[in-house]
């Protein structure tokens, strides 16, 4: 089976409401969501939409409640059908699918990942590991082993003969994880699959997250609430904000030039210095050779250089990329890098807020 | 003269209210008001404190032409008994089996010997509850029923639950399933649900005793059937409609087909609300099967008509301790099996 998919989402447009064909000539006229809501009481869900999930990365879509980024996941294996727009999924409209195929895909190229955990409380471990294959029609001595090897993986090795219930929710969550995992599917749609656990059980799940994709190359779409967690996953970033996307690209791109002022207000919070990488603020070129006290990897956070540092801003470093040299860092060009973004201070955050907190 | 015949007069619709006008059966009120010696031309003058509504009566003294509400009940039976001969035609070949069904289990379980009978429901207590208090309180109940020479009735009452509350969640299982998927089906069955429930049980008696023979099991079956199967109805309705939307839409995110989703994940789910669906069922098949003996049920439900009947108070108090302990029996061992589902969904089956 492939294990590459990619998903391209063109002009995609989502309103609710009784009417939303007639909403569409509305918005597509230029009206925004809460004139919309106002005038005629339909409810503007996404707007215009064009995203690139490329086969193999992590696409994260990050955006406040209410943004639309659970609407737009539920595109993506049609759980929600959309006002207008195309959804291709290695360069097949899915919108054209009838129902046998529409089952088709969701069995054989997608698995999903949900906020709830949303298990069977009726089954085992075990079973509910394996659901995605048993749906298929599968026997369990197909799956059987796919499934015990993948709930090893995820660090259930034992626990396959227990109940959902039995577990802690970040066990539950790593049964849901198992279950995406067993189903085979080249794409991965992870609704908030993070967002109820603990802090700490959460970071772990995201280092575990890495690791397993570091190795499957699965296409994974990730939704998500939290910019740190959106930063450390991320491939490809795509913000959205009331159902239009602000912005999209690179994390550390958008971290280093925001284009809008509510991703400014977003990203003045961050702890910048172990979010940017050396490889981002790096000089390829520099006019000349500075003097360097040593060598850091592309790929380091900036809070690991400072430390290196000992906070010596005079310093400058080679920066390698497998064992070979890709540029020069200085530090006083990584110290300027932490603060925020110059546009900050004329952020929507100031203007409501008096300068004092 | 009559309070109305302004309107008939004003409308131009004398003639039409006179035209076949021939001397009809006195009513009641008529043969009262000619008793008091009460003029009918003065009631033309009666002030407005008593005008009466004009309802079909008060029409028809302006205007024979118009029925009178003893037609109209006398209207619905003959109607009622003109479709019921090619009723019949479809009602009794499909409902025999029901007869067959109660009569071959009320043979049953009077038939087998008590010492068989005992342990066999004990067994089943066993199977649905893994309790042996309970067991032993089934045990003792029945045993005191067998003392008391009561357990023959008891039986027989018994049987006529078991088989119609299997045909209670037979059909009723799969009409909550259709109300559950279909908002149209909910809409139009809720109404004939409410009316199943809030229908005095004597009066669907009334055409069942018109459309088949009392003689007949089917009879007190459908009876008790069309009473009971309510709760049922609702609550897998209710159960399935409850069921956590984020199982059903995983369920549809991995590709469930309708009757996967139904088998693997909205019926398990939906099992605890149906189970006391099924409790309450049994519950009013119970209730129902005493009235039923009005109607030729056998049972426990004729001691107690008896006793009413001849005012043999012993009799009746006596029988109406067996229906007691028949109603603890089947309540608290449906409710144990209940408890046994909603715990495999809560605690460790192993």
């Amino acid at each position: 089976m492939s294990q590459n998919a990619s998903i391209s989402i063109r002009n995609l447009y989502k309103i609710f409401g009784t009417h939303p064909l007639k909403a569409l000539d509305h918005v597509r006229a230029g009206m925004g969501k809460s004139e919309l809501m106002s005038e005629h009481r339909h409810v503007l869900g996404l707007r215009d939409i064009n995203v690139d999930m490329r086969a193999g990365e992590i696409t994260v879509i990050m955006g406040l409640s209410g943004s639309g980024k659970s609407t737009l996941i539920r595109h993506v294996n049609r759980l929600i059908e959309p006002t207008a727009g195309e959804i291709l999924v290695n360069g097949e409209n899915i919108l054209v699918f009838g129902e046998a195929r529409l089952r088709e895909l969701r069995r054989t190229q997608m698995s999903m990942v949900f906020q709830h955990f949303a298990l069977l409380p009726h089954e085992t471990v075990l079973d509910n590991a394996g659901m995605a294959r048993s749906v298929r029609g599968e026997d369990r001595s197909a799956y059987e082993k796919d499934a015990l090897n993948w709930l090893e993986r995820v660090g259930l090795g034992n626990q396959g003969g227990q109940y959902p219930h039995q577990l802690s929710g970040g066990m539950q969550q790593r049964v849901g994880i198992a279950r995406a995992l067993t189903s085979n599917a080249p794409i991965m749609l992870m609704d908030e699959a993070f967002s109820a656990l603990d802090p700490l059980i959460r970071t772990d799940m995201q280092d575990l997250l890495l690791e397993l994709q570091q190795e499957l190359q699965k296409t994974i779409v990730f939704i998500s609430h939290d910019l740190d967690e959106a930063l450390k996953l991320a491939d490809h970033l795509v913000i959205l904000k009331d159902g239009i996307v602000v912005q999209q690209g690179e994390p550390q791109e958008i971290l280093l030039s925001p284009n809008d002022p509510y991703i400014v207000d977003f990203i003045s919070d961050i702890n910048r210095a172990r979010v940017l990488r050396v490889r981002s603020i790096m000089d390829v070129a520099p006019d000349h050779t500075p003097q360097t006290a040593g060598t850091v990897d592309a790929d380091a956070t900036l809070e690991s250089v400072i430390a290196l540092s000992e906070g010596d801003t005079t310093l400058s470093y080679e920066v390698h990329r497998n064992g070979a040299p890709v540029g020069y860092l200085n530090m006083q060009k990584l110290v300027r890098a932490l603060v925020p973004t110059q546009a900050a201070k004329n952020g929507m955050r100031n203007s409501t807020r008096s300068p004092s907190d | 003269m009559a309070t109305y015949d302004f309107v008939f007069n004003g409308l131009g619709l004398r003639e039409w209210c006179d035209q076949d006008a021939e001397p009809r059966p006195m009513s009641m009120a008529d043969l009262l008001a000619r008793g008091s010696g009460g003029d009918s031309d003065t009631s033309w003058a009666t002030s407005l404190w008593e005008l009466p509504f004009p309802s079909l009566d008060t029409l028809n003294q302006a205007c024979p032409a118009i029925a009178r509400s003893r037609d109209l009940t006398r209207g619905l039976e003959e109607s009622f008994l003109n479709i019921k001969d090619p009723l019949k035609v479809v009602l009794d070949p499909v409902t025999q089996p029901l007869s067959w069904a109660l009569e071959s289990a009320l043979h049953l379980f009077t038939a087998t010997p008590w010492w068989v009978m005992l342990p066999l429901m004990l067994a089943l207590v066993w199977v649905a509850s893994r309790s042996w208090a309970l067991m032993g309180f089934v045990g003792s109940a029945l045993a005191f029923l067998l003392f008391v020479d009561h357990y023959t009735f008891a039986m027989q009452t018994m049987s006529i639950i078991f088989v119609c509350a299997f045909l209670c969640v037979l059909f009723g299982v799969p009409i909550g399933i259709a109300m559950s998927r279909s908002d149209t089906m909910q809409r139009l069955t809720i109404p004939v649900l409410d009316m199943l429930q809030t229908l005095p049980t004597f009066v669907y008696l009334i055409p069942l005793i018109f459309l088949f023979s009392v003689t007949e099991p089917k009879l007190y079956g459908i009876a008790i059937i069309l009473y009971a199967i309510v709760p049922v109805i609702r609550l897998t309705d209710l159960g399935i409609r409850l069921v956590d939307k984020d199982v059903i839409e995983a369920a549809e995110a991995f590709g469930m087909t309708r009757h996967q989703k139904l088998v693997r994940v909205q019926i398990p789910l939906a099992l605890p609300n149906i189970m006391a669906g099924v409790n309450q069922t049994i519950m009013m098949s119970l209730a129902m099967v005493v009235i039923a003996s009005l109607v030729s049920a056998p049972g426990l439900g004729v001691l107690v008509l008896r006793g009413i009947r001849n005012l043999e108070l012993g009799v009746g108090l006596m029988a109406g301790l067996g229906i007691v302990l028949l109603a603890v029996i089947l309540d608290r061992v449906t409710k144990a099996a209940l408890a046994r589902v909603n715990a495999a969904a809560s605690v460790p089956r192993h």
